[in-house]
This record gives C-alpha cells, sequence and structure tokens, in this order.
C-alpha cells in the first residue's frame, strides 16, 4: 500500500494502480477522454493532466503511477487552463454540429466542453471536411468528428485482432482510418461494432434505421412484427437511464407495443429452436462421424471472420441459421399462412444489441424462396432507447405487458444466448438428455460462464466423454479456429462469439460497455434463467408444437429448407 | 522479382518492416511503396494492411505515391524557419517550378516539407535523397538543384 494526497485529501491505495484509478476509489473527479477502461493506456489526449508536487510539467494521470508521499493536485488554474486549450483546439478542428450528430447528450467531448465550461473558441475552425464511409448496411464513419483517441484501433486491433483501423500519417495530419483509406465494406471488417462502441463521439456509429421502422409502423400495407434478442432485456434500463443490469421484460414489451407494432415476439423463442436444430445437427454429426468440432453460427461478426479469412472452417460451422433469422423465416412461412397473409406485407424489426445483425439481415443467402428478406430491417438496443425518447416513454409510468403468442414462450436455456457460454450451456442441457434419455443433474455448467477468455467443460454424451470449447472476443476465436484447422482442436463442440462478454457485450448496445457493466449483465442474464418456468429448451411448449404442426421434426427436410443455410469464402 | 529478393533477405518477424520498407524505397527510382507491395509485405509478415499503411504514412522518408527519382525535403521546423532570411521553398519551387508536393514533369524531383533532419545548429537544411545540405544561402540552393539538373549525381 502507498499513501500519498490528492487535492489534500489522505489517500491510500496499492501500489500497482495509477493516479486516475486512485483518484476514482476516493471519488475524486479527473476527467477524461482518451482513456478507456478496459483498453491500452495511449495517453495521448492529455486531458487527465494533473500537478505533482515535485515534478516537472503537468502528468497525465491515466498513465502514471501512484507512488509513496506524492501530492497531487488535480484542479489548479494552470490545469484547467490546459484543458480548455486541449478541448478548443479539439473542437476547432472537429464538426461540432452536435444537435444534428447522433451523439447528442451521450457524447464524451461535448460534455468534457460543457464541464470545463468552454463557452468560447479562441481557435478558428480548421476541419477540412472528408467523405463519409456509410458504405455498409451496419456502421457509418465520420472522420470529421474524430477526435483521433485511438479507442477503436486498439478495440480493434487488441481485443477483435482485426486491426481494420490504425492512425495514418503524423502530426496534425494523422487520421485514423483502414488501409488506403479504404471503406469499412472493402476491407476485413466483421461489422461487430466494438469500436462504435467505445469510441466518445459521433465519429462512428451504427447506421441509423429508426426513420425507416417509423414509415412501416405508419404504413396500413405492412403488419409489423418485432423480434427482441436476449441480452436486449438485460442492457435497456441503462440506454434509458435506469440501472446498469436491470431485468427488463414486461416493461420492454409494453413499450415496444406503444410504439405501434402489431406483435411484439421474443427471439428466445427462436433460439430454442435454433438449440433442437443445432443439438440434432451435433448428435447426428458424433453419431455419423461427420465433420468435428462444430462450430456454432448464431453470431454474425464471427460468420464474417470465418468466411473472409478461415475458409478452410467453413465445414465445421452449424448449418443453423441464427436465432434472428430463424424467427424471420417462420414469421413469413408458418406464420403467414396460419394467419393467411401474404408475407410480402409482413414486416420483421429485430432488436439486437448487434451492428453485425443489420449485415447479416441482408445476406443474399438469407431470404425465403431468394427474394423476401427473412429480416426486413435491424435496430441495436441504442436505436430502440432514441425511439422511446421520440415517443416520449417513461417506464416507470406503463405497466408489464407479456409478448404474444406463437413466439412468446421460451425457456431459460435461451435467455442464456446473450451471455458468452451460454449456448453451450443451452445446448448441452438439451443434446444431454436427448442422446442420454435421462434427465441431467445439474443443469447449470458454470464453468463455461463469466467473462474468462476460452473456457471449456466435458460431457459424457452416450459412451463417449466429449469436450467443449467457448470463446468470446474474435482475439479468442483466432486461438480455437487455428487449433482446428491444424487438427490440434480436442473439441467437439465450440462455441464463438464476436463481441467480448458476448451479445450482453455487443456493439450496439448503451456506450459505457466495460467489462464491469458486461458482468452486471451477464449476472442479470443468469437470473432471468433461473427465474423461468421451463429451462431446456426441447421442454418449450410452443416449440414441440411447431415441429408438430409444421416441421415434423428438427433436421427433416422441411426444417432445413427453412432454417439451415450455406457459407462461401468471400473476397475483399 | 525483387521484392521476394528483399522479403527472404530478412527472418519473417514485423520488426523488419521498416528496414524492408526502406530496402524497396531504395530499389525503387519512383521512391514509393504501391499497394500491391503493401498486400504482398503484410502476406507474407503475417500482419495487417492496416499496420503496413500506419508505418509507411508515420516515415517522411516512405511514399504511397510515385515520386521523383530525387526527393528534396525542405525542413518544416522552427530554427530552419527562423534562419530563413531568404525562403529555402520558394526558391527550389521557383528553380523546379512546382509547388511543394508534387514532381516534376520528367519524373526527376519531387518536393516535400519534412520534420526536423536533425542540423537545426546548421540551419537553414535540405535533404536530398541520403544526402543533407546545411547553412544554406540562396546562391548555394540555386547551385544544388542545378547540379541535380544537370545530372552530376546520376
Ligand atoms: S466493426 Fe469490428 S472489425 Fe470492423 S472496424 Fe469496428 S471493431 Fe474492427
Ligand atoms: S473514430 Fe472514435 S474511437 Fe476512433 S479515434 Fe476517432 S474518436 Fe476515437
Ligand atoms: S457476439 Fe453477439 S453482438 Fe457480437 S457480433 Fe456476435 S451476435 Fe453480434
Ligand atoms: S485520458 Fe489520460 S491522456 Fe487521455
Amino acid at each position: 500500500m502507498v499513501n500519498l494526497k490528492i487535492n489534500n485529501i489522505n489517500v491510500t491505495v496499492t501500489d500497482d494502480i495509477t493516479i486516475l484509478e486512485a483518484a476514482q476509489q476516493y471519488n475524486i473527479n479527473i476527467p477524461t477522454l482518451c482513456y478507456y477502461p478496459d483498453l491500452h493506456i495511449n495517453s495521448d489526449c492529455r486531458i487527465c493532466v494533473v500537478e505533482i508536487e515535485g515534478y516537472k510539467g503537468l502528468k497525465t494521470a491515466c498513465s502514471t503511477p501512484v507512488r509513496e508521499g506524492m501530492n497531487i493536485l488535480t484542479n489548479t488554474p494552470k490545469i484547467l487552463n490546459s484543458r480548455k486549450t486541449i478541448t478548443e483546439l479539439i473542437l476547432s478542428n472537429h464538426d461540432a454540429s452536435c444537435t444534428s450528430c447522433i451523439r447528442n447528450m451521450s457524447c464524451e467531448l461535448q460534455s468534457l466542453a460543457k464541464n470545463l465550461g468552454i463557452n468560447i473558441n479562441r481557435f478558428e475552425n480548421v476541419l477540412e471536411k472528408k467523405e463519409i464511409d456509410d458504405h455498409n448496411p451496419s456502421l457509418v464513419r465520420n472522420a470529421n468528428r474524430c477526435i483521433k483517441c485511438g479507442r477503436c484501433i486498439d478495440v480493434c486491433k487488441d481485443v477483435q485482432a482485426m486491426h481494420v483501423l490504425e492512425s495514418m500519417g503524423r502530426g496534425h495530419e494523422m487520421e485514423i482510418k483502414p488501409a488506403f483509406g479504404r471503406y469499412l465494406s472493402d476491407e476485413f471488417c466483421t461489422f461487430c461494432g466494438q469500436c462504435a462502441n467505445v469510441c466518445p463521439v459521433g465519429a462512428i456509429i451504427e447506421k441509423d434505421n429508426t426513420d425507416i421502422v417509423w414509415e412501416k409502423l405508419y404504413d396500413s400495407n405492412y403488419h409489423v412484427m418485432v423480434q427482441v434478442a436476449p441480452a436486449v432485456r438485460v442492457s435497456i434500463g441503462e440506454e434509458i437511464g435506469l440501472e446498469t443490469g436491470l431485468i427488463s421484460n414486461g416493461k420492454l414489451v409494453s413499450a415496444i407495443k406503444r410504439l405501434g407494432f402489431n406483435n411484439v415476439y421474443d427471439t428466445d423463442f427462436s433460439a430454442d429452436l435454433t438449440i433442437m436444430e443445432e443439438g440434432t445437427e451435433l448428435i447426428n454429426r458424433i453419431k455419423t462421424g461427420g465433420v468435428l468440432p462444430l462450430l456454432t453460427s448464431c453470431c454474425p461478426g464471427w460468420i464474417n471472420l470465418a468466411e473472409q479469412e478461415y475458409p478452410e472452417i467453413l465445414p465445421h460451422i452449424s448449418s443453423c441459421k441464427s436465432p434472428q433469422q430463424m424467427f424471420g423465416t417462420l414469421a413469413k412461412t408458418y406464420f403467414a399462412e396460419k394467419e393467411n397473409m401474404d408475407p410480402k406485407k409482413i414486416y420483421v424489426v429485430s432488436i439486437m444489441p448487434c451492428t453485425a445483425k443489420k449485415y447479416e439481415a441482408t445476406r443474399r443467402e438469407l431470404r425465403i424462396d431468394n427474394k423476401t428478406p427473412d429480416v426486413d430491417i435491424v435496430l441495436t438496443t441504442r436505436e430502440l432507447g432514441k425511439m422511446f425518447r421520440q415517443m416520449g416513454i417513461d417506464f416507470n409510468q406503463i405497466d408489464e405487458v407479456e409478448f404474444d403468442n406463437p413466439f412468446g414462450i421460451s425457456t431459460g436455456a435461451a435467455a442464456l444466448f446473450g451471455a458468452t457460454g451460454g449456448v453451450t450451456e443451452a445446448a448441452l442441457r438439451t443434446v444431454y438428455e436427448i442422446l442420454n434419455e435421462k434427465p441431467l443433474e445439474d443443469i447449470n455448467f458454470t464453468s463455461v460462464r463469466g467473462m474468462k477468455g476460452i473456457k471449456e467443460t466435458e460431457i459424457k454424451l452416450g459412451d463417449l466423454n466429449v469436450k467443449v470449447a467457448v470463446s468470446h472476443s474474435l482475439s479468442n476465436a483466432r486461438i480455437l479456429i487455428e487449433e482446428v484447422i491444424a487438427g490440434t482442436s480436442p473439441y467437439s463442440f465450440i462455441e464463438i462469439m464476436a463481441c467480448p462478454g458476448g451479445c450482453i457485450g455487443g456493439g450496439g448496445q448503451p456506450y459505457g460497455t466495460t467489462n464491469e457493466v458486461r458482468l452486471e449483465r451477464i449476472a442479470s442474464t443468469y437470473l432471468v434463467d433461473g427465474n423461468m418456468v421451463y429451462r431446456k429448451s426441447h421442454e418449450n411448449p410452443s416449440i414441440k408444437k411447431l415441429y408438430k404442426d409444421y416441421l415434423i421434426e428438427p433436421n427433416s427436410s422441411m426444417a432445413h429448407h427453412l432454417l439451415h443455410t450455406k457459407y462461401s469464402p468471400k473476397n475483399i | 522479382m525483387f521484392l521476394q529478393k528483399i522479403l527472404e533477405s530478412y527472418p519473417i518477424s514485423e520488426d523488419y518492416l521498416l528496414e524492408i520498407l526502406l530496402d524497396i524505397d531504395k530499389q525503387k527510382e519512383n521512391h514509393y511503396i504501391s499497394k500491391e507491395e503493401i498486400t504482398l509485405i503484410s502476406n507474407h509478415l503475417g500482419i495487417k494492411e492496416s499496420h503496413v499503411c500506419s508505418v509507411v504514412s508515420f516515415y517522411t522518408l516512405l511514399s504511397t505515391n510515385p515520386r521523383g527519382k530525387y526527393i528534396i525535403q525542405i525542413c518544416k521546423d522552427v530554427p530552419c524557419y527562423l534562419n530563413d532570411d531568404f525562403n529555402v521553398l520558394k526558391t527550389v519551387e521557383n528553380e523546379l517550378n512546382i509547388r511543394v508536393n508534387d514532381t516534376t514533369r520528367n519524373q526527376k524531383f519531387t518536393l516535400e516539407y519534412t520534420a526536423c533532419i536533425g542540423c537545426c545548429d546548421e540551419a537553414p537544411a535540405i535533404r536530398i535523397n541520403n544526402i543533407t545540405y546545411t547553412n544554406l544561402t540562396k546562391d548555394k540552393v540555386v547551385n544544388i538543384i542545378s547540379d541535380y539538373k544537370e545530372g552530376k549525381h546520376d
């Protein structure tokens, strides 16, 4: 432990932390801009500077370690002046059209300027406008708003091992962009959106589809239905200013109903269906000596990586469509037939924690009879929050409402899809019971839970001891995939999610998704599971009925036709 | 191919990226690293193109655009600027009839700014390819350029 003084307050902390972390422990606020809790410390913005007695010049609190006896001041006129100058300089090279920016009121630069009391800029604006990249369905990159903090580079390079974005050039001419300034669509970008999630300003944002949805909601030619992904119910609270990890089911449904959707359905339902299909696929591959390990297919960020960089791995990937796409297919076939509706008049909206899902919905392979897309449009959790604000919905003033049927009943297993390890746990609960024809003693697979990068477990299926692995974030995925390609993978089943923590940590989730926040959302996810009547996908009564009435049995030719897909190598 | 030779002369490690890039630049009359070369280098070293581009764009010695046989770099830093009782840049621009960042039509000269080249005590200074010229006067600059024009360094 070391003792020091910050603003004349005695502080005792461990010796392995920075001045910033020490100050945070004592609720002393030091402003930051480039710093982001789980990422590499670049210390390039110099907003966090402090004065330390006996040290020359100002020091950056985010990168300077604490030392015994330090006497630190965080808010002297000299510091304030320096922070103001930096902020004014950033603003002088920034498209600060805040009122028409998606980050208005959620922007870190804007609140910094406000908190520093900047009410005039001494510097003239010298911004040279650059082209905006909106050439893909998921993300928009607006370099005119980039403040060069480097967070997107770090998350893309270190966490995702994609390294799409880098700093190009030097000095004041430095820009952050892909190689040769290419569009993201011309890169091996997975559209995971982690860069958008950590960007402090409006320089990388999701492609906003809310206007299209409002149009459709008021167009009487369409029957507009919506599905809500598992991970959204544990994060929407943050988006609307309520507590982190709040579990919102009834109120979420009720609020979405108020937006005017004809039906509000649950992606958890099609997650159960995915387990039936994928679980059966695993059983068949084990029984018939098929290609193993079987790799999960529900994450489009991961599918993008596989198609772009690992063509050899494609035969390992489950042919199951993702839960989002299975839902869309059923809406436009099963539901349409039942309700005697023209599938072209059914408009399917998804609320997802994910920007890659926006891309997934546009895939040519994911259309019914090659024409009608399974899912018409995807909104992120953040865009849903935007629609609530546009409508003036106050969660404190609304009742709880249940999801509509037939796609509203689901299990705890499906709820787990939101968290890393969840698909595996759900799959094992079902596969074990189907193969071994007896109930599982303990349905909680705690060794695949939590934020560890690669997790594994073993289970007895029939006479076989089967090893299973789970990875989240693409840097970890690469480790497992490269083992498979090298022929050294000991596993029979591998779950891969592109985002750290799984979809609860997705690129479309509320801003401020740090690992600490991820853990809270994960904890809530397991609470949701624990509180469900049914906790195994094969026990879902609606799923049983769906097979009985329509699909016959898992992996039937009907199921194959509707619920499975193909992958192919992709070049840029 | 010369690129392959250069690549094979170093161990496969990103630590040698800069050396490789400088070698390529040296071998090419028009002093630039092409897109195709960047792709080949990144595949060879197992790193991303963004990484290679970032390095190329960071060093003023390197470029992704074709440049002249001789690259004239004018120091942009303060001592050179302060010592400047005549204007180095203007003089060179007039002699070659191009602006900064341009290349002459015969592909012989490219004119660029550079960050400090470490000769502040002998400012003003310019660098032409690997040779640094210091303590410049207007006449000196005119002579240096005309030597190059006449092919004395070819
Ligand atoms: S979307 Fe993902 S892969 Fe693409 S640039 Fe952003 S972080 Fe990198
Ligand atoms: S795009 Fe955003 S995260 Fe990336 S450097 Fe610019 S401001 Fe930072
Ligand atoms: S982990 Fe989830 S949120 Fe992230 S890209 Fe995959 S599906 Fe989307
Ligand atoms: S927050 Fe410390 S230097 Fe940017």
